[in-house]
Formats: C-alpha cells, sequence, structure tokens
C-alpha cells in the first residue's frame, strides 16, 4: 500500500492531534490516533506534511550546460558532419595515401554518403565549414580554460583507475560504480579524446591546406602525405566516438538530451 | 487506478491498517523530501551547475530564453535552403582566399629539398585538362606581354633563359590529393617581370596557355623568390606533357595554378568574371594557396 505524494493530500490537525489523509475524492480518515501506543512515526510524518503542504505545483531543475557550451557543442555537431561528409568527397578524389604513380586505392567510399558533389563542391563545403568548426572548438577550449570548467571533461591519471569499473557497467552489466562528478571516468575520457581529435584534426588539417606557409609543421607530420593520413586518423577516430555517443544519448532519455539543447535539466537524478 | 484508491481506503480504514501507515507513507516521501531539503538547502549540483525551483510557467521562459542563445546553430540552416547555398559557400570560399592572402609570406620560403628526396622523373605525373599536347610550335614561339607593362611585346625563349638560372627542388601538391617532390629550373618571375617592366603594384597576373587553359595569380605570389618561369624539369628541357616550352612554377600554390604551355600574360588590377581560371571558374578556390 503505497500513498504517491502526486495524488495525495496530507495535513495535519493540531488542534485535535489527528492527523488525517484525504485523497481526491474520499472522505477524510482518521489515520492515527494520538494516544495510541505507536508514536515514533509522528516527527516523519510532520515532516512529510510540512514538505508537502505548501506547494504550488513546482519542478526543480537544474542548469546543466552553460550556454557557450551548447552553442559551441552544436555549432561543432553540425560542422563536424559536413566536414566528415566533404571531406570523404574530397579523399574520393584520390584514395591513396601513397603516390600517384603508381596509384593504389586504400579504400572505396560510397559517393552517396559524402557532401558535395565533385571536388570542387566539397572543397567548398570544407573550407566553410572549417570555419564554425576551428571558431566553436577555439570558443569551447577558451571558455573551459577561463571558468576552470576544464577540471570536469579533462581526463586526469587518477581518473584511469575509474575507467574499467565504468566501462564493465556500460558494456558487461556490471554494477555502476558511485560517481559524485559532473562525469564519470568514462565520460572524462571519450571527451577529453575528442578535444585531441579536435586539436589533430586542426592541426593536420592546416597542414593540408597550407603546406608550405606551415612548413615546419608539415615537416613535423612527416611530410604532407603523413599529414593526409594523421587527418584521416583523426577522422576515424570521431567516426568511432560518434555512435557511441549517439548511442548513449539514446540511452538516457529526452531529458538528458534537452538539457544539451536548452541547458536546463528536469529533476535531476542526483537529487533523487 | 479506481482499484487502487479503494484498496487504499478501505485498508486505511481497518484498526489493523493504522499502525503501519505512517511507515509505509514515509518511504516514498522521504527521497523526495530529502532532495527538495537539499534543493533548498543548496543552490548548485554535485558539478557546480544552478539548481532552481520554480514554476512550470517560470521553466518554459528559462528554457525558451535558453533555446535563443543557439540562434547562430539555426542559422547555419541557411546552408540548407537551395537560394542560399551557392551564395553562402561562395562568401565561405572568398573568406578562406582572403584569409590564405594575409597569411601568405612575401618572404617565406616553400621547403626545399635534397636531390635524395625529389621522385623519378617517370613518377612525376602529366596532369592535363584537355590533351597532353597541344602541338606547340616550340621554334616560333613567342610569349605575349600585355597591360601594364613598360616594354610589352613579345618574348623569345632565349629573353627568358637569359636571366639569371634557379634550380629548386620543391613539392608539387594536387588539389586531389597526392603530392610529388620534383626538380624545376628556369627564371625568377620577378626578374622577368622586372625586364618588361612591370607594374610591380598591379594586383594580377593573367596568363593564357595553348590548349586554352587560362589561370590568373595574385602579384605578391609572382614576385615570390621561388616563384619561377619554369623551362626545365629534371635538368632537360620542359617536355610537351609537362608544358613545353614554358609554364608557371609556384612551390607557394596548388597545382591547378602551374599553368602549362604559356602563350601569353597580361599584367592587371581588374579581374574579370569567368576569366578568373579554368578551375576557379567552376569552383574552386582561387588563391590557391600552399
Amino acid at each position: 500500500m503505497r500513498l504517491q505524494p502526486r495524488i495525495a493530500t496530507i495535513f495535519g490537525d493540531q488542534d485535535t492531534g489527528l492527523i488525517v489523509h484525504k485523497m481526491w475524492n474520499i472522505e477524510p480518515r482518521i489515520l492515527r490516533d494520538p494516544q495510541s501506543s505507536v508514536r515514533n512515526c509522528e516527527d516523519e510524518v510532520a515532516t512529510t506534511i510540512a514538505a508537502m503542504k505548501p506547494k504550488p505545483a513546482t519542478i526543480t531543475v537544474s542548469n546543466e550546460h552553460p550556454w557557450i557550451v551548447r552553442l559551441a557543442h552544436w555549432l561543432n555537431a553540425v560542422a563536424l558532419f559536413v566536414l566528415i561528409g566533404s571531406g570523404l568527397r574530397i579523399f574520393l578524389a584520390f584514395p591513396s595515401f601513397g603516390p600517384k604513380i603508381p596509384q593504389q586505392n586504400f579504400i572505396e567510399v560510397p559517393p552517396q554518403l559524402t557532401v558535395g558533389g565533385w571536388l570542387g563542391g566539397a572543397l567548398q563545403w570544407h573550407f566553410t565549414f572549417m570555419w564554425i568548426f576551428v571558431g566553436s572548438g577555439l570558443m569551447y577550449i577558451i571558455y573551459q580554460i577561463a571558468t576552470g570548467h576544464w577540471r570536469q571533461v579533462f581526463f586526469m591519471p587518477r581518473d584511469i583507475k575509474g575507467v574499467w569499473p565504468m566501462a564493465r557497467h556500460y558494456f558487461l552489466f556490471g554494477p555502476k560504480p558511485e560517481v559524485d562528478a559532473a562525469y564519470n571516468p568514462l565520460q572524462k575520457l571519450a571527451y577529453t579524446a575528442t578535444i585531441f581529435l579536435g586539436v589533430m584534426s586542426t592541426l593536420t588539417g592546416m597542414v593540408l591546406y597550407k603546406p608550405a606557409q606551415f612548413w615546419w609543421l608539415t615537416w613535423v607530420m612527416g611530410g604532407f602525405r603523413y599529414a593526409r593520413i594523421w587527418h584521416f586518423i583523426a577522422m576515424s577516430g570521431f567516426l568511432a566516438f560518434i555512435p557511441g555517443h549517439l548511442i548513449m544519448v539514446a540511452v538516457h532519455g529526452w531529458n538528458n538530451f534537452y538539457s544539451m539543447v536548452t541547458g536546463w535539466k528536469r529533476d535531476p537524478e542526483y537529487l533523487g | 487506478m479506481t482499484e487502487d484508491r479503494q484498496e487504499k481506503g478501505q485498508s486505511i480504514g481497518k484498526d489493523e491498517a493504522v499502525g503501519e501507515v505512517p511507515q509505509v507513507e514515509a518511504l516514498p516521501l522521504q527521497g523526495q523530501v530529502e532532495a527538495r531539503s537539499r534543493a533548498a538547502a543548496r543552490d548548485t549540483g554535485p558539478a557546480g551547475e544552478p539548481i532552481r525551483v520554480v514554476s512550470p510557467k517560470e521553466r518554459r521562459r528559462l528554457n525558451r530564453r535558453e533555446l535563443l542563445k543557439l540562434a547562430p546553430v539555426v542559422a547555419l540552416g541557411a546552408f540548407a535552403i537551395p537560394k542560399f547555398r551557392q551564395p553562402l559557400l561562395d562568401e565561405g570560399l572568398r573568406f578562406s582566399d582572403w584569409a590564405s592572402g594575409k597569411l601568405f609570406g612575401q618572404h617565406r620560403l616553400a621547403q626545399t629539398f635534397c636531390d635524395r628526396a625529389v621522385a623519378p622523373f617517370a613518377t612525376f605525373p602529366y596532369n592535363f585538362y584537355d590533351v597532353a599536347d597541344p602541338g606547340v610550335d616550340l621554334e616560333k614561339w613567342k610569349l605575349a606581354v600585355t597591360g601594364l607593362v613598360q616594354h610589352p611585346g613579345e618574348y623569345r625563349l632565349e629573353q627568358i633563359q637569359s636571366l639569371p638560372k634557379m634550380v629548386q627542388n620543391t613539392r608539387h601538391v594536387c588539389v586531389e590529393g597526392w603530392d610529388v617532390i620534383g626538380n624545376f629550373g628556369g627564371a625568377r618571375a620577378s626578374d622577368f617581370l622586372q625586364l618588361v617592366g612591370a607594374d610591380a603594384s598591379a594586383r594580377f597576373l593573367e596568363v593564357q596557355c595553348a590548349d586554352g587553359y587560362y589561370e590568373s595569380i595574385d602579384m605578391p605570389t609572382m614576385l615570390h623568390p621561388q616563384t619561377l618561369f619554369c623551362y626545365e624539369m629534371y635538368g632537360k628541357p620542359l617536355d610537351r606533357g609537362h608544358g613545353a616550352p614554358l609554364r608557371l612554377q609556384m612551390p607557394t600554390k596548388i597545382g591547378y595554378k602551374q599553368a602549362k604551355y604559356l602563350v601569353s600574360m597580361n599584367v592587371t588590377n581588374v579581374l574579370q568574371a569567368g576569366l578568373q581560371g579554368y578551375w576557379e571558374d567552376q569552383g574552386y578556390s582561387w588563391y590557391g594557396g600552399l
């Protein structure tokens, strides 16, 4: 027998010392006689009454994501989608990491999965959205450093020991480890990896775009051809992250997703 | 639901049930109460996020306000509208070209390589848009020079070859993504521009090719010390497939800017739409800088 707080109103009558329970259209009933031997629950019930009584309908919300982070996230998401699609179209023009002569193709990419239609079109998309990608990335990184919030996200050596228990929970249905932080160790690892991939794809992209101006960076990466390989690896890293990320979003439901849109999460889980 | 309520009502009415009610009631409520008192006690969550207890109306207002801050993301939706797509992409390309021009270092040299790093001549690709050999008459060939120059006219290859010869091992990068390190010899473009008395403050150089290809290049790049009017590759005169008798060779520009089989050049301050370059007019970046 459970009384759900949402459909029950409880109030006390101080004068008679009677505690009365009323549900919707059911007659008030005497729940307890103050003279009875069972007294120890009285305080508990009183607390309940105090908490429940002055109750215009309210919702507890918490602002989980600052707007700069959300803006950066969605700009970055759109830009990443365009950059991967157009990047694959550019790659189709020469799908190899070796010399032109003799050409050995590395992989076949279905043109239907690409953006831009042809090499020139794909380059236009790439050269337009790279600014949005880098701009939103810089905005995010500067914000995280300036506010000190990077500590919530950045994977540190002390997080290493928490990775396996969390992975066991996610993938092998192990017990859920207690997490008293914004992100669990596995989340930190994943998000830090994406920041790293963003920096890596930007630096390798700079080399591919301006190998002569950034000739020292070209040299550090082992030459133009190796920069193409690193650039491709960075993209592969994103391709590995995205499905996992989307599955986790789907698993955690609308309320969690919505907090990445407006920032406000209804009835945050840590409040019970 | 009705059954539920009645059942509760009945059991509460029984004397035996009286004692157990507060216990049972406390269980589901306990968490709720604690949560609310915790929320009231602190206005931030474990990660420092602001917590507020608000009315549904206030919550809608908060959500709306935060949603508006994402307007730039919605603005990206303009790329999905066919009417706006191409103008926006053109702007993106123009901005990239502008930034590329700003980044370009007039005196910053492209990397040069030792002879060991140079690809064998046989693996230096012949790349052309139409025909590998437009059938230039090498005996009668002359370069027509027009525009903002003091000495317009037709120049023979010997006149270009009489200028100091530069030989460099530099990287040739194709827009498709392949690159090849080659050996190039020729006259500095800046020397030849000086010879013809070109206005160094002019903005562009236009070139026409024997195969109908055409290009235009910014003057700062033309005056770059590594920009060559190239007549030799691998120590031998340019062969027909590589652009005999004269081609542009700019290690700070991408492959499609390196026009081959040159027949004329024009120094100008104005580029005409549709005559900026064979590929550029179809959507490639005009600046094409490396």
